[in-house]
């Protein structure tokens, strides 16, 4: 089972930079949703087929998955646009942040006290690349949509070690969890929606009227 | 008894938000004074008929829970009288999602108080986030679609960085076996024994999520735009109730270090956080022209007072616990008469809304006296609770911490007088604007005087039970001998 996990694991970080290397909008959605549909094999693949991990497998199926990037698909065919035009940061330079970020993922996890069961495990460094992977989107990135994908990144991060402790967490709260989540996608795609018929576009570059 | 009054506490709210999302545009703001006054009859029992409480399970109510819940049911309440005025005055608005959000945010905040499970704190937490993003895009332009998007992405943000450092302190005793979960009083029995390194990270992410919610210098980037665009009763309801839960949950954390014998290192941030508000506080309220704002760096200057007293323990933690709640009714007096003004002139810049008092005369001395009472003039509220803090600072042998914390509220003080005082008594412009909607209305200046007196009462006498709340409260997270 550990060798599939880490397969996952692995995949998972490759995709955090396909996320970061590409324009194509409707592909980055793709990619974060099979980023979220992987995350959910971990939990019956790390803790057995049990009710609790059978539910929260279904519940992140469901909700980052699906709802989430159908949701997102809805927001950019209402704002009629495809493609990320001017990151701040080049797409080359925002791949090599994110490879350095990557790299010292993995050292660093090495130097943390971890428990013994979880030494050389990939899922520390997967988390926290791919958490860095999600400010990277949300510094870089001009438009309202790239901004709650890089956020959305930024919680599959959490997520994967929120696997880790499992047992220690409530499936009610675990749900409470998703649950917020979609909840908040939902009204930042209303907001983006709002932000799209005051400026006619969603880059939040304009957002700049208030301040001191 | 009690532990259904608790239930009927946090369901209430949702059932009338259900409940709001069906009636009639003529009933709908009916709800909400209707809601707030059966909530806060609800909230007085469980809050001064304290019997034993089941406190291992999801729900329960602490000495802080308590505190907390009447904070948020008391302005709540007074809040709802105001609101109803207010969407009177706006009575083309479409204003069911308004009101439908605002109950459903009354229901985040009493559940966040009476989580006894740091996930469920969370999840509430977070869903008084979403639920308050569309109470700030209420005035729907330009302004108020930025001040809403700042604030539902950097705050989202925040409550994840806290939910890692929840799971970081779930990690932190995954070692001994125990298996705590993330039921609080479970880490605090076995927080002596969880790993220090992990605990400690868990902590400082936690104080930067729950420190954004409650914008805390430098995460408080979100709290101007957001407080300043948002109409008045909400601005009120996010500087007084929304703070005092983020405040809750970082009592919490504060808890939990407490318990497992770190906290030094927790005080050593907590003072930095708070001296940093304070510093930027006064910064940026210097020449602040625009009313509401310079009332956001306000809030920030008064969570900064919040932290520092929790941080200097003993008899602090006491004038903190006493901070909040003057700071919550001070505040929500603040923002609904500021919010009377900018009405009226349709501007909450200074300079458009001069000798306010010739136009709208409640209005504006309420708003003088609110702004006497938060910086901490005698004989009101704040001033006790921050002379307490005071007190409690140099009664710790911190001469130079008192000294910097005086200067810091002087300058405070006279950088926002500049500012209210040419809106209250300065040369009124020349054309006459008197716009049909704007005038006060006795809803709209009962609110705030209600507050007000309140803020006047507990500054010369607080009743016995509260006191006694105050102290068991303070004794929880480590305060008063």
């Amino acid at each position: 089972m550990t060798n599939l996990t880490n397969e996952v694991l692995m995949a998972v970080i490759l995709l955090n930079f396909f996320t970061l290397g590409t324009s194509r909008l409707g592909a980055c959605i793709k990619t974060v949703a099979s980023q979220g549909i992987l995350l959910a094999l971990l939990p019956p693949m790390v803790h057995g087929i049990n009710g609790h991990s059978m539910v929260l497998m279904a519940g992140a199926l469901i909700i980052k998955g699906t709802i989430i990037p159908w949701l997102l698909f809805r927001a950019i065919r209402q704002v009629r646009i495809r493609r990320e035009i001017e990151p701040r940061i080049g797409y080359i330079a925002t791949l090599m942040i994110g490879a350095l970020i990557t790299a010292g993922a993995f050292i660093f996890a090495d130097r943390l006290p971890l428990l013994p069961q979880h030494y050389h495990s990939l899922f520390i460094p997967a988390a926290l690349s791919t958490m860095g992977a999600g400010f990277i989107m949300l510094i870089t990135r001009r438009k309202a949509i790239t901004q709650v994908l890089g956020y959305l990144i930024l919680e599959n991060g959490i997520f994967i070690f929120g696997i880790l402790l499992v047992e220690a967490m409530p499936l009610m709260v675990e749900a409470g969890v998703l649950l917020d989540m979609l909840v908040a996608i939902f009204v930042m795609g209303i907001v983006m929606d709002h932000i799209n018929r005051e400026y006619s576009s969603i880059n939040t570059e304009h957002l700049r009227l208030l301040k001191e | 008894m009690n532990s259904v009054s608790l239930l009927v506490i946090i369901l209430l709210p949702l059932a009338a938000a259900a409940a709001a999302a069906v009636s009639p545009e003529r009933w709908r703001p009916l709800l909400i004074p209707f809601t707030a006054l059966i909530h806060s009859a609800f909230v007085c029992r469980v809050v001064f008929l304290p019997e034993s409480y089941p406190l291992e399970g999801m729900l329960g109510l602490d000495a802080l829970g308590r505190l907390i819940l009447l904070v948020i049911s008391l302005l709540f309440l007074a809040s709802s009288l105001y609101a109803v005025g207010y969407l009177r005055s706006h009575p083309t608005w479409n204003n069911r999602v308004f009101i439908v959000c605002l109950l459903l945010f009354l229901g985040a905040m009493s559940l966040a108080a009476a989580a006894r499970n740091f996930g469920l704190l969370w999840v509430a937490v977070e869903a008084t986030t979403v639920t308050s993003a569309p109470l700030i895009y209420f005035n729907r332009n330009r302004f108020s679609i930025e001040a809403t998007w700042k604030y539902l992405l950097l705050c989202s943000v925040g409550i994840a960085l806290a939910m890692l450092g929840l799971l970081f302190i779930a990690y932190a005793g995954l070692g001994d076996g125990s298996g705590h979960g993330l039921q609080i009083d479970q880490i605090m029995l076995s927080a002596a024994s969880m790993s220090k390194p992990w605990l400690r990270t868990g902590f400082v992410f936690l104080l930067v999520g729950f420190g954004t919610k409650m914008g805390l210098a430098p995460l408080h980037t979100w709290k101007p735009d957001a407080y300043g665009e948002a109409p008045g009763l909400v601005g009120g309801l996010l500087a007084g109730g929304l703070t005092s839960v983020a405040f809750l949950a970082i009592l919490r954390a504060v808890q939990v270090m407490t318990a497992a014998g770190e906290q030094a290192l927790a005080r050593h941030f907590l003072l930095a956080l708070g001296m940093l508000s304070l510093v930027f506080a006064a910064v940026f309220v210097i020449r602040q022209r625009d009313i509401k704002r310079m009332l956001a760096y306000s809030s920030v200057e008064h969570m900064g007072i919040l932290v520092i007293g929790l941080a200097m323990g003993k008899l602090a933690v006491y004038g903190a616990m006493f901070h909040v709640l003057n700071n919550a009714l001070t505040k929500g007096a603040l923002f609904m008469s500021a919010g009377n003004i900018h009405r009226y002139f349709g501007s909450k810049r200074m300079c458009e809304t001069q000798g306010a008092i010739g136009f709208l005369p409640w209005s504006t001395s309420l708003f003088l006296i609110g702004f006497l009472a938060i910086t901490g003039s005698p004989p009101f509220g704040p001033f006790m609770s921050e002379f307490i803090i005071l007190r409690g600072i140099f009664s710790g042998g911190n001469l130079l911490l008192g000294i910097s914390f005086i200067a810091l509220l002087a300058i405070i003080f006279i950088g926002m007088s500049s500012t209210v005082l040419t809106v209250v008594l300065g040369p009124p412009m020349e054309e006459e604007t008197s716009p049909d909607a704007g005038h006060e209305t006795f809803m709209t200046i009962f609110s705030p005087l209600l507050l007000l007196a309140a803020v006047l009462v507990l500054g010369l006498y607080v009743p016995e039970p509260l006191r006694v709340l105050f102290q068991e409260a303070a004794e929880l997270v480590g305060g008063v001998q």
